[in-house]
């Protein structure tokens, strides 16, 4: 569970950078995935976490930089020349996104009847398996307006593995959950990994999961790259900002970072 | 004052870029629209949905409105030029105003504002619940999935609509010439039938496929560029319904202008 960075990188950041408006959410960020680990993107609100995990699949394009998926560079490609590397990567959005005029079925069966051959009895049986998987047998004809918040994130969950994907993104998996729920998705974010071998990116703010699933952390700081290596490297490192971070402890007004935006 | 011109100046500058932008955009998307919908996968279980939204629960009120729009047309005409014996030609002004204009400005102004803003709200929620990042992550294409069976639906449907409410509003001036103005049905009919002809009809109905065709990219567009919450949802659709009646009204006299040359 603890590869080492040396294995070959399935996305290479570098230089990321990222402008809304007068805010610079993005201000030169470097990392690498490594292929099959879980890395755990701390920060702040508003450090640019979520920003980097849509700009990862070109869901917006960077405004300058560069990042590469398996060698090739894919900063600011077209839509069409994405697609390629959005069906081999997964993404697990903050609410969930189910088609809320969709059914619980239709929903997971969308990618399948989108990317796959299934069809009739085969498909339904592909999104039962999918359903128990996330622990959640036989809510095929619910709607996702029907389903708690954790319900939905692990629908959600369901339809991300439908195409088994090589690569994971969460953002924000936990956020609104009871620590039980939380600790089931992070269960079933270690249980994918296991299963599927893919590569897990997650952002997060949550603590408790990170020490749950991560292989080695990244923290982002004011867009950028504060500190990137193991949870043991992470409580060792001589950080205060970090430190107060893993905590959960009150900023103190001294270690303000001038260029960090709250 | 120079400087207070200068920053007239400027905004003037900047809300006419503003408007060239989005010309250019919803332009774009129409190209989008109109090539997805030109090359298969056909999802045309998704157009008969739409169909069915779009055209069946429209229908009341585009009865209503051009069976009145009949009625009021041949009382007005009748009772606001009594001494010239209009009444006799009461058949000819109706159908002819009716078919080649009222009608379909008019169904297009009722029937747009409806199907219009059910299309930017329910595209702008997708929009701003990541459900249209979702299938953007899932390499699905939210113009041929959103916006082609509305696209297809409408320009079946307006049109067909626009036909129907054409009889209504003949049907709606032969109840005033008959109960009112105490002519015959058949004095009635055969006065329309010598004077309506088939370039008034393809007129009016032409002229349905264009509105049909503004109203949906326009409403599309706003949907799908809807940013900020339920608040953002809300100011998308006003501004499909507003700026789709102007398209339609300006777009009329243009399309009027075209088809008398035809």
């Amino acid at each position: 569970m603890n590869p080492k960075p040396a294995a070959s990188p399935l996305f290479e950041i570098r230089d990321l950078r990222k402008r809304y408006g007068a805010k610079e959410v993005l201000a030169g960020l470097d990392f690498d995935v490594v292929r099959g680990e879980c890395l755990v993107v701390l920060g702040r609100s508003g450090s640019g976490k979520s920003v980097t995990l849509r700009l990862l699949i070109g869901l917006e394009p960077p405004d300058s930089g560069s990042i590469r998926f398996e060698g090739r560079e894919i900063a600011g490609l077209a839509e069409a020349d994405l697609l390629p590397v959005r069906r081999r990567v997964a993404m697990l959005f903050q609410s969930g996104a189910l088609f809320d005029s969709m059914s619980v079925f239709d929903n997971l069966a969308f990618p399948l009847r989108e990317h796959g051959t299934l069809t009739g009895e085969a498909l339904a049986k592909r999104v039962a398996e999918l359903l128990a998987l996330v622990r959640l047998p036989g809510i095929e004809d619910k709607a996702p307006a029907d389903l708690s918040g954790g319900m939905r994130k692990r629908v959600a969950l369901a339809r991300a593995l439908a195409l088994e994907p090589e690569a994971l993104l969460f953002d924000e998996p936990t956020t609104g959950l009871d620590p039980m729920t939380s600790a089931s998705i992070a269960r079933l974010i270690r249980e994918t990994r296991q299963r599927l071998g893919s590569t897990v990116v997650v952002v997060t703010h949550d603590i408790a999961l990170a020490r749950n699933v991560a292989d080695r952390i990244a923290f982002l700081d004011g867009g950028r790259l504060r500190f990137l290596g193991t949870l043991a490297e992470a409580d060792a490192a001589d950080d205060s900002l970090l430190a107060d971070f893993l905590a959960g402890r009150e900023e103190p007004d001294h270690d303000v970072d001038p260029n960090r935006r709250a | 004052m120079a400087r207070w011109l200068g920053r007239v100046g400027s905004r003037f500058v900047g809300s006419g870029g503003r408007i060239a932008d989005q010309a250019g955009e919803l332009t774009i998307l129409a190209g989008r629209a109109l090539r997805a919908a030109a090359t298969p996968p056909w999802e045309t279980s998704a157009w008969i949905v739409q169909m069915e939204q779009i055209g069946v629960r429209s229908f009341a009120v585009a009865a209503i409105t051009t069976i009145f729009t009949g009625m009021v047309l041949a009382l007005q005409t009748a009772l606001a030029l009594p001494g010239l014996g209009v009444k006799y030609y009461i058949g000819t002004v109706v159908s002819k105003s009716t078919v080649r204009e009222l009608v379909p400005v008019l169904v297009a102004l009722i029937v747009g504002g409806r199907i219009g803003s059910g299309m930017t709200a329910e595209i702008g929620t997708m929009k701003v619940t990541e459900q249209v990042d979702a299938l953007r992550a899932m390499a699905a294409d939210p113009v041929r999935k959103l916006v082609v069976p509305k696209l297809v639906a409408a320009l079946v449907m307006l049109p067909v609509l626009t036909l129907v409410g054409d009889l209504l509003g003949i049907l709606g001036g032969l109840l005033i010439a008959v109960l009112q103005l105490k002519l015959t049905a058949s004095f009635y009919l055969n006065d329309v039938l010598t004077s309506l002809t088939l370039q008034d009809l393809a007129s009016g109905v032409g002229k349905s496929v264009f509105f049909a065709f503004f109203i949906t990219i326009v409403a599309c567009y706003n949907g799908l560029t809807a940013r900020g919450g339920a608040d953002g949802v809300g100011r998308a659709t006003t501004d499909t319904v507003v700026l789709a009646s102007i398209l339609i009204l300006v777009a009329d006299f243009f399309l009027t202008k075209l088809f008398y040359v035809l």
